[in-house]
């Protein structure tokens, strides 16, 4: 075999904010053709590194070589010049732009011109990624949307595609869908750098895994000969430890209830529920799948009170109709919230830990006298969580935001559990989180749990809905199946619900 | 027809240009993402700058010139303060308002009381002389033919050119613009500089031709009509043309109805063009989906590409 050049290389490259080191000394190199995986955990340097090559950032020192060649990425534009194309985590599309605008957007003057709406419609042919060009952006799905961005880098002839997280949003089908589309462009010689932290998903796909942790390249493996445990233990540099379900009892009487509930989405362009019909009951942990978009934020609305509905006896907590009364109210109940945005909804950013344990915990944990706050108390709290929950920060009076998500995420989950609550509602209690932080988190719910609490966790992380759900529903387009013990369901099922087709509907056709 | 209405149907042209050149103007501004509320103290600025220059050198074009940079110049100021020191754009839009206001009061000084000869009218033998048609539509100064040529090159560059492509972009997610390599600031300047000189030629119009003298604060409010013109306009050029229209009609059709001696209480007809454009406007707004759509999504945020 003969020695190619690589593609893409990269020798010691070092950059440094202020505080911390991003990345330190970081080599790889990326072959023609090659599916290489960038695995890490939150903070791990990944996305300083990607925004290197793709020219977004400059790099403190170190050395980039492309075909061989040393040279200076300055800009996005230099880096699609060379044939770098890139595929965000974040989509970086316009809502209120038709298909085509946003990808002539993102493509040169030169290439934008002509019929772009035919080339549009040949490339998502030609690599099996339908895109109608005349639609607009806010009426597609999350998947669609990806194919936006792929077909907007397809359409440059990229030579390296990025793909940052690009799974993370998909459905197993639709993930399906994608690894064919990648593994035709490796065939035709595009290398593919691709950065995830689902395990399966690199064993299946990558043919090289680089793996970074605190901005350091620590470790490489062929992922086709590891196991995901073993690539997370590289990846985290300690051992596992998945959560346990704890002896179980028998699940008790329904402790949440919502029934018949029907309501209009107050989002620009939210989902409206349909007839929404479900219980939790005490001691047992109801998972709710779906695809992000389809209702579930407007679900966490209605349970936690932050959106009302008119009819009193639609929600109910134990024997408390609450339907109408807004989240003061339902905490009083016994209900505890964790949302989906742990800055602005989940914690005040700027206020300090202890603020943050008062404002949720000021009455049941008893944390006011005579209309004043008990500091003493509130910060005792505070310190209970941080000290239980094993949140590293240098002390309570620290603002939120000055803690990394992981570590912000076990101190919301801490501060609502500690406050005992009869029924939890937590919305994608992983999302963004390290993979340490949250094998904890999941762990503490499935405690709660076992301690007698009704527990209800919307994800779109099915691997995280099958560790600890008792019974799993699925939410499409904001109406929700029937629950189903987890033990009998299957992914593929769960996909398949996520993706809106039902066993009725198929056999409606067949 | 009665001899009075060819009169009237000028006076609502030339009542109507100011507001047209100043919410265009602001239209591309806010289409990109950035909101001005200093457009009253852009206007004014304009109207002295054009004024001052035109009574000293005795030129309508330098004096038209002038009235753009002055807006443009102030504007400036406001692009600065808000998109490179990340300034908060309400406040900065105030200030500058007031700013503006002041500023053009101190200028103007030596100027009260001097008058200027008007902007030259562009007659066409012959043409001009039909009846009705001839002097509404020929005959009229530069500026009122270039706020309807503004208006088409506007929505033209808006809606099919690359670079309204990009001003849109900016304008609705600024952090995928500027992840996909576009610099969002300087699109945003290049907005705001164009927003100031609209805003200055319409401030031009009121002290060259609409009462071709100086007095304080003659913009009397205009700037704000014309702010709130697009919004109701939806963000729409050719809107903001009608709006604008509408308004500058309605505000001349009651002043003759007070003349005539309607019997309707002076204050209630002064409300008329306000309540109209109001009601006109939100009618033809009032499918909500796409009047959302039409908001710039990023609409009086700061952009900073941090991390």
């Amino acid at each position: 075999m003969t020695e190619q050049t690589p593609r893409l290389e990269l020798e010691g490259i070092t950059k440094a904010y202020p505080g911390v080191i991003a990345n330190n000394n970081v080599s790889m190199k990326i072959m023609p053709g090659e599916i290489h995986a960038l695995l890490g955990e939150n903070g791990a340097g990944k996305s300083t590194l990607v925004k290197f090559i793709y020219g977004v950032q400059k790099a403190d020192s170190g050395t980039l070589k492309w075909q061989g060649e040393e040279m200076v990425i300055a800009n996005p534009n230099a880096a699609r010049k060379l044939g770098i194309g890139m595929v965000f985590q974040h989509f970086s599309l316009f809502d209120a732009m038709t298909v085509e605008e946003n990808i002539a957007i993102g493509i040169s003057p030169e290439l934008a011109a002509g019929d772009l709406k035919q080339r549009i419609r040949d490339v998502s042919q030609q690599y099996g990624l339908p895109l109608d060009p005349t639609r607009y952006v806010h009426s597609l799905s999350v998947g669609e949307r990806q194919r936006i961005e792929v077909v907007r880098c397809l359409l440059q002839d990229p030579k390296l595609l990025i793909m940052d997280e690009p799974t993370s949003v998909l459905t197993p089908q639709e993930v399906d869908e994608l690894f064919k589309t990648l593994r035709h462009l490796s065939e035709e010689g595009v290398s593919i750098l691709y950065i995830s932290h689902k395990l399966q998903e690199i064993k299946d796909l990558c043919h090289f895994a680089t793996i970074m942790r605190m901005g350091e390249v620590v470790d490489d493996c062929i992922p086709a000969e590891e196991s995901p445990r073993s690539m997370a233990e590289m990846m985290m540099g300690a051992n596992l430890v998945s959560p346990e379900k704890p002896g179980k009892a028998e699940p008790g009487a329904a402790h949440l209830v919502v029934s018949n509930l029907s309501l209009a989405s107050s989002h620009q362009h939210g989902v409206d529920l349909k007839n929404v019909n479900l219980e939790v009951r005490t001691g047992e942990i109801l998972g709710i799948a779906g695809i992000a978009g389809n209702g579930q934020m407007e679900l966490m609305e209605v349970l936690s009170g932050e959106m009302l509905v008119d009819d009193q006896n639609a929600v109910m907590i134990g024997n408390a109709p609450v339907g109408k009364s807004g989240p003061g109210i339902r905490r009083d109940a016994g209900m505890g919230f964790v949302p989906e945005e742990r800055l602005g909804h989940g914690a005040v950013p700027e206020m300090s830990l202890w603020e943050n344990a008062f404002l949720s915990g000021s009455k049941s944990m008893n944390l006011m006298s005579k209309g004043f706050i008990n500091i003493n108390g509130s910060v005792d709290y505070a310190q209970n969580v941080v000290s239980e929950f094993n949140v590293k920060t240098p002390g309570v009076e620290h603002a939120a935001n000055s803690l990394s998500g992981g570590n912000l995420q076990k101190f919301i989950f801490g501060r609502e559990i500690l406050q005992s609550p009869g029924v939890i509602v937590a919305l994608q209690p992983t999302w963004g989180v390290d993979a340490g932080s949250a094998a904890f988190i999941r762990q503490s719910l499935l405690d709660l749990a076992a301690k007698g609490a009704a527990v209800l966790v919307i994800s779109q992380d099915l691997e995280e809905l099958f560790e600890v759900s008792d019974r799993i529903s699925v939410i499409c387009e904001g109406e929700l199946s029937a629950p189903r013990p987890a033990e009998e369901c299957t992914v593929e099922e769960i996909g398949l619900l996520m993706a809106g087709i039902s066993h009725e509907k198929e056999a409606a056709h067949a | 027809m009665p001899e009075w209405i060819v009169p009237a149907l000028l006076t609502i042209i030339t009542a109507s240009t100011p507001l047209v050149f100043a919410a265009v103007g602001e239209v591309v501004v806010e289409k990109s993402g950035v909101l001005n509320l200093g457009v009253e103290g852009m206007m004014i600025v304009g109207a002295i700058a054009a004024f001052g220059i035109g009574v000293t050198t005795g030129s309508a074009t330098l004096a038209i010139i002038a009235g753009a940079v002055g807006g443009a110049a102030v504007a400036f100021i406001f692009g600065f303060l808000t998109l490179y020191l990340l300034s908060n754009q309400v406040a900065t839009g105030l200030a500058l308002t007031i700013f503006g206001l002041g500023f053009s009061a101190l200028l103007g000084h030596g100027f009260v009381g001097k008058t200027f000869p008007g902007l030259p009218k562009l007659e066409i033998p012959f043409i001009s002389d039909i009846p009705f048609i001839g002097p509404l539509l020929f005959g009229h100064d530069i500026l009122v033919y270039g706020s309807v040529v503004i208006v088409i090159i506007v929505t033209y560059v808006l809606n099919k050119t690359r670079t309204g492509l990009l001003i849109r972009a900016v304008g609705e997610n600024h952090h995928a613009a500027h992840s996909i390599g576009y610099s969002v600031n300087k699109i945003r300047m290049a907005c705001v500089l164009f927003g100031g000189a609209m805003a200055g030629l319409g401030g031009s119009y009121l002290s060259l031709a609409y009462t071709p003298l100086w007095v304080e604060n003659m913009t009397a409010g205009r700037g704000w009509i014309a702010l709130a013109l697009v919004v109701f306009a939806s963000w729409k050029a050719w809107r903001a043309f009608f709006g604008a229209y509408l308004f500058g009609g309605i505000t001349i059709v009651q002043l003759h109805a007070q003349g005539f001696g309607v019997e309707i209480a002076p204050q209630f007809l002064a409300m008329l063009p306000y309540l109209a454009t109001v009601v006109v406007l939100v009618l033809i707004s009032r499918d909500s989906s796409r009047a959302r759509l039409n908001a710039p999504a990023c609409l009086g945020r700061s952009f900073h590409a941090s991390g």
